[in-house]
């Protein structure tokens, strides 16, 4: 029998290993999948390479592994906030590596690593400081920068719902990131507040279909709360 | 050049409201954290107008009653907002191939420099001890059928934001067809700078003193 479903975010975490690729989902606190990052802090891996669209608020969730020194390297595309001084001060100080990427682009080379694409010519920010050293070409009179696959080793997102076979459904903008990162990494480790019945989630709405998740785990519910602004 | 400060100019609704008359009836429309948000408060009565917001959102609504923040559905800024009936959700990649695919009518963003071939410098200041973030501006830039600029005209100390060339570091290559400013709103392109409107009470000259690039009266 298939059963995805994990007793413990603990031992969901389990496999991961020391100088692993990470993607987290989410986009300030929306999608932030903060059990499984509370967990990752505690099962101790560490110089990971992360990879979400920001880089941590105040200093729960991504915030605290960067502040616990877990972290090696940073891709993502908006470090800077209004609440990102744990990242501010480690970047300063040279303590952690920060790889930039257009938000666009990030979304892109997810999706193309999870979907077999080789590389892939996008025009955004061609002709800018982060095309610098790529490579590019003319097609159809426009200009398009050559871009390549961001793959994971591991994956841990937040949906709403799953089931034993990994299905998942989502809850509003928290989807943001889940789905292909999902896709992009060999293991995919989901919190889903509702453990649902195989059958029970109407597939006309799944969104990750479970052949992406390798394993899911059942978190407390508990309101999303604000992050990412002032006065957050 | 403090003799600026007397100048006749638009307030900054003023300029959202400007903004708002050139959006049509039916424009999928992105607006960019900050200033470009205050474009939605102007929409005419009537006017049916889809938000799109970069973290996978469509059919975008107002800011929620005090109390009914959800913070699972937010905008680019990170801001609770609300659906509108119709609305949807969707994955980054999708959303962003919604900007880059060409299916934005009309994209408003802010900016430190734009030049006169409408070249945008809106994500760093090139300042060696920034923090750099560019987060969804260069798909931005480059994704939209139109982008559209909203910027006061000068710095706080004077200088013209619309240049020959972006000393900033750039964040698209001609990309702005139109800079809407606190002293014109001016349509930019490979014919020149095109003033299409000037706030009341200022001439044409007193306009061209203000900036290096070379303008032409097309009102």
């Amino acid at each position: 029998m298939i059963d995805k479903i994990s007793p413990s975010v603990q031992q969901a975490l389990a496999n991961i290993h020391d100088g692993a690729t990470v993607m987290i989902g989410g986009f300030g606190g929306a999608g932030q999948p903060a059990e499984l990052i509370d967990g990752l802090i505690e099962q101790g891996a560490k110089e990971l390479v992360i990879v979400n669209n920001n880089a941590g608020n105040a200093e729960i969730g991504l915030a605290g592994l960067l502040k616990a020194g877990r972290v090696r390297k940073i891709i993502c595309s908006f470090p800077r906030q209004a609440d990102s001084y744990v990242f501010d001060e480690l970047y300063r100080s040279g303590k952690l590596e920060l790889e930039l990427v257009p938000q666009g682009n990030l979304a892109e080379r997810i999706r193309a690593a999870g979907a077999g694409i080789g590389a892939f010519f996008t025009p955004t920010g061609y002709g800018t400081q982060l095309a610098e050293g790529k490579e590019t070409r003319e097609i159809n009179g426009r200009h398009y920068v050559l871009e390549y696959p961001i793959f994971a080793d591991f994956a841990l997102i937040k949906a709403e719902v799953g089931d034993r076979w990994g299905n998942l459904t989502y809850r509003k903008t928290a989807r943001n990131f889940g789905p292909i990162m999902a896709t992009a990494a060999k293991t995919t480790i989901a919190s889903v507040h509702e453990i649902a019945e195989l059958g029970a989630i109407d597939p006309e709405t799944v969104v990750t279909p479970g052949i992406f998740v390798k394993h899911v785990v059942k978190v407390p519910r508990t309101a999303t709360g604000p992050a990412g602004f002032k006065g957050a | 050049m403090s003799e600026t400060n007397t100048l006749p100019k638009w307030t900054r609704d003023q300029i959202a409201a400007r903004v708002a008359v050139d959006i049509p009836d039916g424009a999928i429309v992105n607006l960019g954290i900050g200033l470009p948000t205050q474009v939605a408060n102007h929409l005419p009565e009537g006017r049916e107008v889809i938000l799109h917001s970069e973290n996978g959102v469509i059919g975008m609504g107002p800011a929620p009653a005090e109390g009914q923040e959800d913070y699972d559905l937010i905008n680019a800024g990170k801001q609770p907002v609300t659906l509108l009936p119709g609305g949807c959700f969707f994955h980054h990649a999708d959303s962003f191939g919604m900007m880059r695919g060409g299916h934005l009518d009309v994209c408003v963003l802010g900016a430190f420099q734009v030049s006169a071939t409408g070249d945008l410098a809106n994500w760093s200041t090139g300042a060696p001890d920034a923090i750099p973030a560019v987060g969804g501006a260069m798909d931005l830039a480059i994704g939209a059928k139109k982008t559209y600029v909203m910027m006061d005209l000068l710095t706080k100390t004077g200088e013209s934001k619309l240049v020959e060339s972006c000393t900033y570091p750039l964040t698209g290559i001609g990309c702005v067809s139109r800079i809407y400013t606190d002293f014109a709103v001016i349509d930019l392109g490979a014919d020149g700078a095109n003033v299409i409107d000037i706030v009341e009470g200022l001439s044409f000259d007193q306009l061209q003193e203000l900036t290096p690039v070379t303008l032409t009266d097309a009102r």
